[in-house]
């Protein structure tokens, strides 16, 4: 589904990504590990292109996306993104964050859409939301519109960067439900964060990055019982 | 000395009368009062679109992707750039000369000259007053709304330009301000603006002082209720943000 191929990024005279291979296919759930500065988040921005890599491709769905004449906002429609501070339109009501998408690109029409809103509230238990503005939320419940909101545009996969780093801690626990329901559904995910019993729990393969490129991957069973390096065994011994 | 201030009394109620009221004059003021105020809504309404056309420009040239570089977009930004750097690098009042006896020369509504100068001159501040309320918006919503797939122009009108708008609007109150009072240049090139009435009736009674002391309080009075106003709608603005 998404094919990496020798990417690299720098931000002036710094190399943040060197060189990474990676295949993610079609209903994996890669899990990114890895200490704050080793690129990980990086690399996540790169698949969608929300970073420009320096070098190497990046191939969606047989579509060479990193190609100067692709057009990218097609692209993006398929893949859905959740951030760690939620970025939500605060100038909208939640009904309208999720259905701009939708509409604009000519998705749905907005009736149609309207009625996906409300079915994708319902599933996240926010429907008497969807008239209120994104500050009259707690952090967990934008969270989970932010994630709703994505999946308006019914995309292949879903990349989450770091989705529970801005939560007050009694409400992780609430956003991740949402995810593993969407892991069980099947859908394609892409996440890089720092729980780790998530990791374990919904990541079909996990990546240990660290200085720009991907130390060790695994299946969690293995990579957290049985860490080859030993980079990967002092960041665990630190955050298990 | 009561005598002598009768005295000063009368001669200043006729100072005052042939300023003001002799054949019917205030209604000259008035008049000029409102050409003022069109002038200074044309002008800045010209300013605000212009000033927005650059502002876009120059943000939208300045986050293009490396690699990606539309060499027409870096034309009509390196246009944007030399516009700006004129405009602000030479005096309005040039400025106003060159456009009423050089460009439109063969022009009798001045009036309209005026505002095209006006406005010209305007849209160069307009635009960096819209740039920076532009970059004020946090980049992670233009990334949340590009993510989603929509094009750069509609992350633009539906997401960061209401945004950047409560941060533009004081900004552009001042520069209302700001072109009201300099309506006051375009005398010089004789549209018949506040000034203009002013100056031409303080020629023909040979007494400056009660017109221009009076249009000088037309003017604060009018600044004056404007500011008022902004502070309101400051007020308003930042209360909506508690919502």
């Amino acid at each position: 589904m998404i094919d990496v191929k020798n990417l690299s990024k720098s931000f002036g005279d710094h190399l943040v990504l060197s060189g990474i291979n990676q295949h993610i296919d079609p209903g994996e759930k890669v899990v990114i590990i890895g200490p704050s500065g080793s690129g990980k988040s990086t690399f996540l921005r790169c698949l969608n292109l929300l970073e420009t890599p320096t070098a190497g491709t990046i191939t969606f769905e047989g579509t060479v996306i990193t190609d100067p004449k692709v057009k990218i906002d097609q692209i993006r429609q398929q893949m859905g993104m959740v951030f760690q501070h939620f970025n939500l339109f605060p100038n909208m009501t939640i009904r309208k964050n999720i259905t701009l998408a939708p509409v604009r690109t000519g998705l749905m029409k907005q009736e149609e859409a309207d009625g996906a809103a409300a079915s994708l509230l319902e599933r996240v238990g926010l429907t008497d939301k969807a008239d209120a503005y994104p500050n009259q939320l707690s952090g967990g419940q934008k969270q989970r519109v932010a994630i709703v909101r994505a999946l308006a545009m019914k995309p292949k996969v879903m990349l989450f960067d770091e989705p529970t780093s801005a939560l007050d801690p009694e409400m992780v626990g609430e956003v991740l439900e949402v995810m593993k329901d969407l892991a069980r559904e099947g859908m394609t995910m892409v996440v890089v964060t720092h729980e780790m019993g998530f990791a374990r729990e919904v990541g079909s393969r996990v990546l240990f990055m660290d200085g720009g490129g991907v130390v060790e991957e695994n299946t969690p069973q293995e990579l957290f019982s049985a860490p080859k390096s030993e980079r990967l065994r002092s960041f665990l011994a630190k955050v298990l | 000395m009561q005598e002598a201030l009768t005295r000063w009394l009368d001669v200043m109620y006729s100072r005052l009368y042939r300023a003001f009221m002799e054949g019917d004059r205030w209604k000259l003021y008035l008049q000029g009062l409102g050409t003022t105020l069109e002038m200074t809504v044309a002008a800045l309404l010209f300013g605000v679109i212009l000033g927005l056309v650059v502002a876009v420009v120059r943000t939208a040239h300045d986050q293009q992707r490396q690699g990606r570089r539309n060499p027409l977009l870096g034309f009509i930004n390196g246009l944007c750039g030399l516009y700006t750097t004129v405009i602000r690098g030479t005096p309005m009042m040039v400025q106003l000369l060159i456009w009423s006896f050089v460009i439109f020369k063969t022009s009798r509504n001045k009036v309209l000259v005026g505002i095209i100068g006006l406005g010209i001159n305007s849209g160069a501040y307009v635009a960096e007053i819209i740039r920076g309320g532009l970059m004020s918006v946090d980049i992670g919503q233009s990334e949340a709304g590009r993510s989603l797939g929509l094009n750069y122009f509609d992350t633009m009108r539906f997401i960061v330009i209401p945004q950047a708008f409560k941060n533009i609007l004081p900004s552009l109150g001042n520069e209302f301000i700001t072109l009201f009072k300099d309506t006051s240049l375009v005398q010089a090139i004789g549209a018949a603006e506040l000034t203009y009435y002013a100056f031409s009736i303080g020629g023909r009674t040979f007494d400056y002082m009660p017109p221009l002391i009076g249009i000088a309080l037309m003017y604060l009075a009018v600044v004056i209720i404007f500011t008022w106003l902004q502070g309101k709608l400051e007020r308003r603005l930042r209360e909506s943000d508690r919502r």
